[in-house]
């Protein structure tokens, strides 16, 4: 069922060789604005991300924080739409060749039509999408209409996740498993790190696909410690926030690579624990 | 998915069970539990003797005589859930849950109010079942229904403000997902209508159903025949179909659903779902939904706190697109003056979302025979809304 492999595969494939792991910073698109959103994906990129996860925003995005939730505000006043972030993606494309993965709600997919919008998305050059509120019991059709041409259907486990489940999501996730770190959601504070360890190698066991970590990773630090045992982090609200901080200041493009760096910084050179 | 066919968490199209994985394996069990309880005698009985001996059931079915002398055509019945503890029909769910809850083992609960109603009785029932309880409320709700506020705090619950988008109902459910998602070992989210991911929607709807049954013995009782018309505001749906259920494989009996008509279906701000909506996906569910062409969902306008929200229950959804169940809307202004004729007329305060389906009663009943019978389920009492029609005539309590 998973869709043919992209540059998601191929960038983990590449860092796995090198024994490197991948960095994943999550920015809200149009916050404070698309071209904004551009400027600092190509930014993020020469600063040490790996893969770029481009959140669409929603007007109700129960599985996200408050810092995420404002963002998403400041994105849909300044007039963002899943269709805007398609065509930015598409002139991204001139530029990049950093995979993408959208993370977005179901219906602002619905909306434009499951067929519809995964031909739009690989053709935009989009090459994965996360949806928060789709667990692998309502996957079917967005699955269908992606089994030929993509883009990768990137799936979330989390620690309340059972046996079973875990085994239908590694069998339908390509490109590779987005594991929830903590019970919560968005931005809240990382906890437990041993069971997260013990949590991701399990699924690395029988999954042969990548395990990437977010939720809660704040800090390069924080990005260190998970990064020593997965394949990759995703750093969201605190990147989010740091865009907040900075988008009215002169030093904003540079600010935030900054941050990226020093995150991409942490995780270098950790190899295998 | 092997675990059971993707049919039996939908309402033909509507429905299923959009919620992060995180949630997933609370909902399964729920899903599993209920499977359980709903065939288990011992639960049954247990919820039956609560709702006789706490909430005061069964629930009259009044014969309105002025208002139908009034209307001048169908002899008209109210079934009076404004007269169940705590004032409204949300305290049979909540029962029903509460129990589950118990079962479940968990001591915590939570829950979203719009008009305060289902707060006060998440409030009420974890007092009396000794369990914990935080309601989140819009702080635009807070505002309009500060009674009930202050009565759900001296029940013992936490009361907590949501200041995001439009602070109604909507962002409450959000921020209610939200906690449950973040304590959903030690928590069960007691949602008060028949929204959010299977199994809620079927079991909210069956934990109504008290409603109808009784209704259907009572009009037996009385008048020895079926009624002919059943009416019902819609929100998201509970007294509806726990009034319409019962009756719903009686094909000659007409229902209407009225939904909030706000300052008209032209304005744009309302909560008429089936008017203005088409299907989308919001808190858990498929179902139709007020939303812009990009998938963000409106921002809804109600006098009526507990009608506010852009998404209506799955179940009425399929019922809408088969036409078993008729749907109309009622403006702000037409359920105040429905608001006004049943004080007068009966000596009964109805909720503002009840007076939604006495909008469509004086609208409805002088178009049929005289012999006919019309039910329209008064849901809620209206002491919660006395100070809000104060403050729309001016006057300062």
């Amino acid at each position: 069922m998973s869709a043919p492999s992209n540059r998601i595969t191929a960038t983990f494939d590449r860092l796995r060789r090198q024994g490197e792991k991948a960095l994943i910073p999550y920015l809200m698109a149009g916050d404070p604005s698309l071209a904004d959103t551009e400027a600092l994906i190509v930014a993020l990129e020469k600063a040490g991300a790996d893969l770029i996860e481009i959140g669409v925003p929603f007007s109700d995005p129960i599985a996200d924080g408050p810092v995420i939730q404002k963002a998403a505000e400041r994105a849909l006043r300044a007039g963002t739409s899943l269709r805007s972030i398609l065509r930015t993606v598409k002139s991204l494309r001139t530029k990049t060749q950093v995979p993408l993965i959208l993370m977005t709600y179901y219906n602002t997919i619905m909306a434009i039509g499951e067929r519809e919008f995964c031909h739009e998305a690989v053709l935009a050059g989009v090459d994965g999408v996360i949806i928060p509120d789709m667990p692998p019991e309502e996957a079917d059709p967005l699955q269908q209409a992606s089994a030929e041409k993509g883009p990768c259907l990137i799936f979330l486990l989390a620690p309340t996740s059972t046996a079973v489940r875990k085994a239908e999501v590694i069998k339908r996730t390509s490109g590779f498993i987005y594991y929830v770190s903590i019970t919560g959601i968005t931005g809240a504070q990382l906890r437990d790190r041993d069971s997260i360890k013990h949590n991701v190698r399990a699924i690395q066991k029988k999954a042969g696909k990548p395990v990437a970590v977010g939720f809660g990773i704040a800090t390069p630090d924080d990005a260190r410690q998970i990064a020593a045992f997965s394949d990759g982090v995703i750093v969201g609200s605190a990147l989010v926030r740091k865009i907040e901080e900075l988008q009215h200041s002169p030093d904003f493009i540079h600010g935030v690579s900054r941050f990226t760096a020093s995150l991409k910084a942490a995780i270098s050179g950790n190899g295998a624990e | 998915m092997a675990r059971v066919p993707v049919k039996q968490s939908r309402f033909g199209k509507y429905g299923g069970q959009y919620v992060p994985e995180t949630l997933m394996p609370a909902i399964l069990e729920l899903e599993k539990i209920y499977a359980k309880v709903r065939l288990d005698r011992s639960f049954q009985r247990e919820f039956h003797d609560c709702l006789r001996q706490y909430v005061g059931r069964p629930t009259p079915l009044y014969f309105a005589k002025q208002l139908t002398r009034t209307l001048g055509g169908a002899r008209i019945y109210l079934k009076r859930e404004d007269l169940c503890h705590t004032g409204a029909h949300k305290i049979n769910n909540t029962v029903g849950q509460a129990l589950l809850t118990k079962r479940m083992k968990k001591r915590r609960i939570i829950a979203e109010t719009g008009a305060g109603q289902h707060g006060v009785a998440v409030a009420t029932i974890a007092a009396m079942f000794g369990l914990e309880a935080e309601v989140y409320m819009g702080t635009e709700d807070m505002a309009r229904q500060a009674l009930n506020v202050f009565r759900m705090r001296l029940l013992g619950a936490k009361v907590t403000g949501v200041d995001a988008d439009s602070r109604t109902l909507k962002d409450a459910i959000s921020e209610a997902m939200r906690d449950w998602t973040t304590n959903v070992r030690t928590t069960h989210y007691l949602l008060g209508s028949v929204l959010g991911a299977h199994p809620y929607p079927m079991m909210i709807r069956d934990f109504q159903s008290v409603i109808g049954r009784e209704t259907r013995r009572q009009i037996l009782a009385s008048e020895g025949t079926l009624p002919h018309c059943l009416v019902a505001c819609v929100g998201g749906g509970s007294n509806s179909i726990g009034l319409f259920y019962p009756f719903i494989k009686d094909a000659r009996i007409q229902m209407i659903g009225v939904e909030a008509g706000g300052m008209g279906l032209a304005s744009g701000k309302h909560a008429a779902r089936f008017a203005g909506g088409v299907p989308g996906v919001l808190h858990g569910t498929m179902t139709y939904l007020l939303q812009d062409r990009h998938g963000q969902v409106n921002s809804t306008h109600s006098v009526s706190a507990g009608l506010d929200y852009p998404a209506v229950g799955p179940e009425h959804a399929m019922h809408h697109d088969s036409g078993r169940i008729q749907y109309t809307s009622a403006t702000d202004q037409e359920a105040l003056e429905a608001f006004d004729l049943l004080a007068r007329e009966e000596g009964i305060i109805p909720a503002l979302e009840s007076a939604h389906a006495v909008a469509e009663v004086i609208k409805r009943a002088p178009k049929m025979k005289k012999n006919q019978i019309l039910i329209m389920n008064l849901s809620g009492r209206g002491d919660k809304d006395v100070n809000q029609i104060a403050q729309i005539r001016g006057i300062q309590l």
